[in-house]
């Protein structure tokens, strides 16, 4: 799937973020916890995934030849959900159970117990392993899948993600790509005024992979950087998506306080009007 | 001793590491899902024949453990059946964590298998000797927890958990220990193995600890107390029957272990009966301390594994 997309795609890819993006908020203030900001700034570069790069099967989870998406950065879990609800692998109602006693939609996504789930996460720092691992075993198998690692920027301060960045270029898996969910914000503040992380092109570049620094919220660059990660051969890829914590709604927006805070049924309902509105590409 | 019989008590007396490296070699050949894992310690875990073996299916990860474990991790979840390879203290240790979220609770088909277990490290010292793994592994629920005896059942067992779906975290040592289980033995994986139920006592050792209890109830039985010894083998799940065979029929137990006498085998043990049938139980192991630098045969005896040690214990014991 190198084919540029249509600007035609390029718009419904929009519209269904917009409806990612409205299901996240209601599925959260029903849960009354959960984490609002880090699920919005992920959320074009996930509705790129599961409505237009993925090869997968919603009615096969475990179809082998399927492309894989592991969230890294776990507590992203309302998006996951989101995603694969509207993509058909559960009821859309099943959102409304968000971590309530005896839902399959835990606080953090748990893969024992919901199919499209590809691994547990939330502790931060373990997925890029599992999915380099996934990756070496799609190869061995002479499948060409690839294998999808969405990390968060504060994530990257956990030294195992740079064990794995050494072990993905180390093991030149061209069949991974990880995108780096760049909001610049951590639970305690600015990423900057907690633990530096810039320059974060120049690090993934210097462990030896071919980086692609890209506005995180723009459709079509997203869907163009999906594409370029394929064409590259021999190392992996690293998408750096500069993003908005909290991205759609102006009163979320920017706000590290938003990581795991949920909106109240006032603000669902000025917030489901400005999602109507975001720009995002 | 001629030097005929000296040459095949060597062969027989083989560190389980080695049985290790041998029975990897052996299911490599036998299945093509099989991968190995190291974390630059391949050499000393044995799994550098695997590696020379089938170099397709071989990863060093270099000194890296939180990583050769999520790796591990995703190698199950395209399909495969990995073995993640090196020293115990920095496999259940540094990577405890990443074993909690990514293997047991994903319940991924992932054989931890480490070496250099216990204080028979030696030489190297406290930070190098995992006296502690045993009791990090069975307090994550999903995981199976493994310590062979000897060299025969070592490659019982790497062949057993082959078969099993689900995590496994198998302890191995560096030194040589000497054959105790019969040329026969089949492991299962839950099952102890019952060398004699005694009367008097019974011992349930684990690991190189079961030889040591062998020779402590030969010598007993000399003095007229008779000692079973069990070869508890999985620590998780416990074999609760036999367990409870053993305390009905002796009223006292004795656990045997190369690890903390806190949450290992004399925990589990303890934990079963107090709650089930409560006997008096003497844990053997090491006391709440960290090891030191030695030779293994006086580090032994400096943290109270011997014979002579077990003997007195029991005996101490039934004088009351």
């Amino acid at each position: 799937m190198t084919q540029v997309s249509t600007s035609r795609d390029i718009g419904q890819l929009k519209r269904q973020a917009r409806t990612v993006r409205s299901e996240i908020l209601k599925m959260l203030t029903e849960a009354g916890s959960g984490h609002t900001g880090g699920s919005l700034s992920a959320a074009d570069i996930v509705t790129a995934l599961y409505f237009h790069k993925l090869r997968h099967n919603p009615k096969d989870p475990a179809w082998k030849e399927r492309d894989r998406f592991i969230l890294s950065k776990g507590h992203a879990a309302p998006l996951l959900y989101t995603a694969l609800a509207l993509s058909g692998y559960f009821d859309k109602s099943l959102l409304k159970t968000l971590r309530k006693i005896g839902s399959p939609l835990q606080g953090h996504p748990c893969s024992k117990l919901l199919p499209g789930v590809e691994v547990s996460t939330g502790s931060l720092g373990q997925g890029l392993s599992i999915a380099n691992g996934i990756a070496m075993g799609l190869k061995m198998d002479g499948l060409n899948s690839r294998v999808y690692c969405l990390l968060g920027d504060g994530e990257t301060q956990e030294g195992q993600v740079w064990e794995a960045a050494m072990s993905a270029s180390h093991y030149r898996l061209d069949n991974i790509c990880a995108i780096i969910d760049n909001n610049g914000l951590q639970i305690d503040g600015h990423c900057c005024d907690v633990m530096a992380l810039e320059p974060i092109v120049d690090k993934w570049a210097a462990f030896g992979w071919h980086v692609i620094d890209i506005d995180g919220h723009d459709m079509a660059s997203i869907i163009n950087a999906l594409d370029e990660a394929e064409t590259i051969k021999g190392k992996p890829t690293a998408i750096v998506a500069r993003t908005v914590k909290g991205k759609g709604v102006s009163f979320f927006e920017g706000k590290a306080k938003y990581h795991g805070i949920t909106p109240t049924s006032e603000e669902l309902e000025k917030a489901l009007v400005e999602i109507e509105d975001i720009d995002n590409g | 001793m001629g030097e005929k019989q000296k040459s095949e008590i060597k062969t027989q007396n083989i560190a389980t590491r080695d049985a290790y490296g041998e029975a990897l070699l052996e299911l490599g050949k036998k299945r093509n899902d099989v991968v190995v894992l190291d974390a630059d310690l391949s050499g000393s875990t044995k799994t550098a024949g695997f590696a020379k073996a089938f170099p397709d299916r071989f990863y060093n990860m270099g000194i890296s453990e939180q990583d050769l474990i999520g790796t591990a991790g995703g190698l199950s979840l395209a399909g495969k059946l990995p073995f993640a390879s090196t020293f115990a203290v920095f496999e259940t240790g540094r990577a405890w964590e990443q074993i909690r979220q990514t293997i047991a609770y994903s319940h991924l088909n992932v054989k931890l298998v480490a070496t250099h277990s216990g204080i028979t490290v030696a030489e190297d010292g406290a930070s190098h000797q995992a006296i502690e793994d045993v009791a990090l592994m069975r307090v994550l629920p999903n995981m199976t927890v493994i310590v062979p005896a000897d060299g025969i059942e070592t490659k019982q067992v790497i062949a057993a958990i082959a078969e099993y779906h689900g995590p496994v975290y198998v302890r191995l040592g560096r030194s040589k220990v000497p054959v105790v289980m019969p040329e026969d033995y089949k492991f299962s994986i839950g099952k102890a193995h019952t060398f004699h139920i005694g009367k008097d006592a019974n011992i349930i050792a684990a690991g190189i600890m079961v030889s040591v209890a062998l020779s402590a109830a030969e010598n007993l039985k000399k003095e007229g107390i008779d000692a079973g010894v069990i070869n508890m083998s999985t620590i998780k799940p416990l074999d609760n029957d036999t367990v409870l065979r053993a305390a009905k029929a002796s009223g006292l137990i004795v656990t045997a272990e190369e690890h903390s006498v806190i949450g290992g085998l004399g925990g589990a043990v303890s934990e079963f009966l107090s709650e089930n049938y409560p006997v008096p139980v003497k844990r053997i192991g090491i006391k709440d301390t960290f090891g030191c630098s030695g030779p293994s045969d006086e580090l032994m005896k400096l943290y109270g594994l011997t014979a002579d040690d077990i003997i007195k214990i029991i005996k101490g014991a039934l004088k009351k």
